[in-house]
């Protein structure tokens, strides 16, 4: 178990927990399908099973102060990459973009509402995915 | 130890689970839902977005939508449940925008609300809402280890683990929906990796049967190395190989082959969504946010640049194979047990062809409706205080009760290994060969051999334990049904036998646990 730190990371693949941002309320706990977290020192979140995070991202869209950040790749990735740079993440207009983007949060509407996809073609095949 | 009594006991948490729970307590039952992980994430659907085959009751386009794919199911599908399901799907579908329900569907240009899709995270976060608040109780985090059954064999609640209270529990029940998701044997396709197939196994533990399981070669497209398996809008792709050419008959429809031979061959497959217009890309980014997730994470824009590919396993999640459907209640045969969604046969309205979003969707709806509402019947004909007081014992096989000296603990990880190194490979299970299947077959009993004589664990280990189990039984039956198929027909496809054979029109039944076997299902049913 690899404890975050300050602006820590696991060895995980949901690269960044931001104990700055982060308000211990245990939602991404609860909310992962695979059981990845669990409730660190201080009430931070660890993660504990990083080799089960199936990057589905929703315990980042479940983050209300966006203190999450899944990085897109399902292998661990080097220390030196960007996803591990909170504030270029923030510039980047990443950090939250998820929760962002389904339009969840106070003030937002709802992603749903205008969730109108694209024609796949007149002669296309029938959608099977 | 959490010792719970209940009217119906559902098992899952996706949208057949939450559909079945509902029904259940509409019906005036009282319903718990254990789930593996979180109700309202687990899934394919929560971690997506998903198509509904939500067709008006227009008599011409009904017609429409049954007939698109009777040929490419290989004619096995049932008009009497196409007909039933788009009835139920487009009454559920219309109650989920009113009421407890309140989705926000979108609107078109003159103000008709769309209906025909799903944002995953929002429909299942008000799904949870609507079965709380229909008095079911969820067991979050509670993965299932096997079902419990009566004196005379009838289904009679689960035992489990609750992995976040560390402690087991126990529900006995009047009757059990499992609603347990298909197999993707842990690929990383997206949103799958709770889905191992644990429902069949307890399923066929308690005697039920298994139909369709040759139907089970699905493989998604996503970015190398992510999760991201959204293959419908690789329709505006165009696929290239490593020197910048066009790769040749590569396609996300009907040319998936050409894209696994060449990454077979150790060569790289790139793609670019170079068809679609400024139109298109606003819908696609509006419509499946997820979808660039991925893209804007490694900044590469898919319109414009070329990005490597690949192919991951999503077997029975996108296949249709599953736990047999034996009446419309979604009864498995078996007394007490009904299944429901991707965990139950999807060939009532697919046939042998991957039904994609839209139809898998359709069937949660309809078939967990069906299966809470038909548990919910049965229990109450138990008669009162039946549930909680009959003796009970478990089903349990592989991986829980070891027939032969106890393997040391966490062997679940060779288990799993053996099973994906059978399974997800290209040239085994998607460009299937009577050799070869034959072959993996045999390693595969094998492997069953070795796990059901020692295989077992406490707790989380157990957990995983009954997963390797259930993921090991999943492969043999479809690789049994694939070798009963010696033709192609729907998504079966066999490169030794590419033509339909007349003889096959049959759908195949599989089951047992240490010998598999397969007999091909009555002719009743299945439409000419």
């Amino acid at each position: 178990m690899d404890p975050a730190g300050p602006e820590g990371r696991g060895d995980g693949v949901i690269e960044l927990v931001s104990a700055q941002r982060c308000i211990a309320c245990d939602k991404c706990v609860e909310v992962c399908p695979t059981d990845v977290f669990e409730r660190g020192p201080e009430g931070i979140p660890v993660l504990a099973r990083q080799e089960d995070c199936q990057t589905c991202f929703l315990c980042e869209a479940n983050c209300p102060v966006d203190a999450l950040f899944v990085a897109p790749l399902t292998r661990p990735l080097p220390d030196e990459e960007a996803v591990h740079d909170v504030a270029g993440l923030v510039r980047r207009g990443l950090l939250g973009s998820y929760r962002r983007d389904i339009g969840w949060g106070e003030g937002r509407t709802p992603g749903a509402l205008r969730a109108i996809g694209p024609p796949l073609g007149p002669t296309a095949p029938p959608i099977t995915s | 130890m959490t010792d719970l009594a209940t009217d119906v006991l559902v098992v899952g948490g996706g949208p057949a689970a939450t559909w079945a729970a509902l029904a259940a307590a509409r019906a005036g039952a009282r319903v718990v839902l254990a789930d593996k992980g979180y109700c309202g994430t687990s899934g394919a659907t929560a971690a997506g977005g998903t198509g509904v085959w939500y067709v008006p009751p227009d008599p011409a386009a009904r017609e429409a939508a049954m007939a698109s794919r009777e040929g490419l199911g290989g004619y096995l599908a049932d008009r009497r449940w196409m007909a039933r399901v788009l009835d139920e799907t487009y009454a559920r579908m219309n109650e989920l925008a009113v009421g407890s329900g309140r989705y926000p569907f979108p609107a078109g240009p003159d103000g008709t609300p769309l209906r025909g899709g799903l944002q995953g995270p929002e429909y299942m976060r008000r799904m949870r809402i609507r079965i709380r608040r229909a008095g079911v109780r969820i067991l979050d985090h509670s993965p299932v280890t096997e079902l419990l059954t009566d004196a005379d064999g009838a289904v009679a609640g689960a035992a489990g683990h609750r992995r976040q209270a560390h402690e087991d529990y126990r529900v006995r029940a009047g009757a059990v929906v499992l609603a347990t998701g298909g197999c993707a044997f842990l690929s990383g396709a997206l949103g799958t990796n709770t889905n191992t197939g644990d429902g069949a196994l307890f399923a066929a533990e308690a005697g039920a049967e298994l139909s369709g399981m040759e139907f089970s070669n699905a493989y998604g497209i996503a970015p190398e190395g992510t999760s991201v398996t959204k293959t419908a809008f690789y329709s505006f792709a165009t696929f290239y190989q490593e020197d910048g050419s066009v790769l040749e008959g590569a396609a996300s429809q009907g040319g998936r082959a050409v894209i696994a031979r060449t990454l077979l061959d150790g060569g790289k497959v790139y793609a670019r969504l170079d068809r679609a217009g400024e139109a298109a890309r606003a819908a696609m980014r509006l419509a499946q946010p997820n979808f660039f997730l991925t893209f804007d994470r490694l900044g590469i824009d898919p319109f414009t640049d070329r990005f490597s590919v690949t192919l991951l396993a999503e077997g029975t999640v996108r296949g249709t194979g599953g736990i047999r459907i034996a009446g419309d209640d979604c009864a498995t045969g078996v007394p007490g047990l009904y299944a429901a969604g991707d965990a139950a046969t999807r060939e009532e309205i697919c046939g042998g062809f991957t039904g994609g979003g839209s139809h898998n969707a359709a069937w949660a709806i309809s078939s967990g409706s069906w299966a809470g509402a038909g548990a919910a019947a049965h229990s109450r004909s138990l008669g009162p205080g039946r549930a909680a007081s009959r003796p009970v014992t478990g089903a349990g096989g592989a991986g829980l009760r070891p027939t032969g000296r106890p393997a040391a603990a966490g062997d679940h990880r060779a288990a799993v290994e053996l099973v994906q190194r059978e399974v997800l490979p290209y040239d085994k299970n998607y460009l299937r060969r009577g050799d070869r299947l034959a072959a993996s077959l045999r390693a595969l009993d094998a492997g069953w051999t070795e796990l059901r004589s020692g295989l077992h664990g406490e707790g989380t280990d157990l957990v995983r334990a009954r997963q390797a189990a259930a993921m090991t039984a999943h492969a043999r039956w479809m690789y049994a049904a694939a070798l009963a198929r010696p033709e192609t027909r729907g998504m079966a496809k066999r490169l030794d036998h590419p033509d339909q054979d007349p003889r096959l029109h049959h759908r195949i039944l599989v089951g047992g646990l240490d010998r598999v076997w397969t007999r091909p299902a009555p002719k009743a049913g299945v439409t000419a």
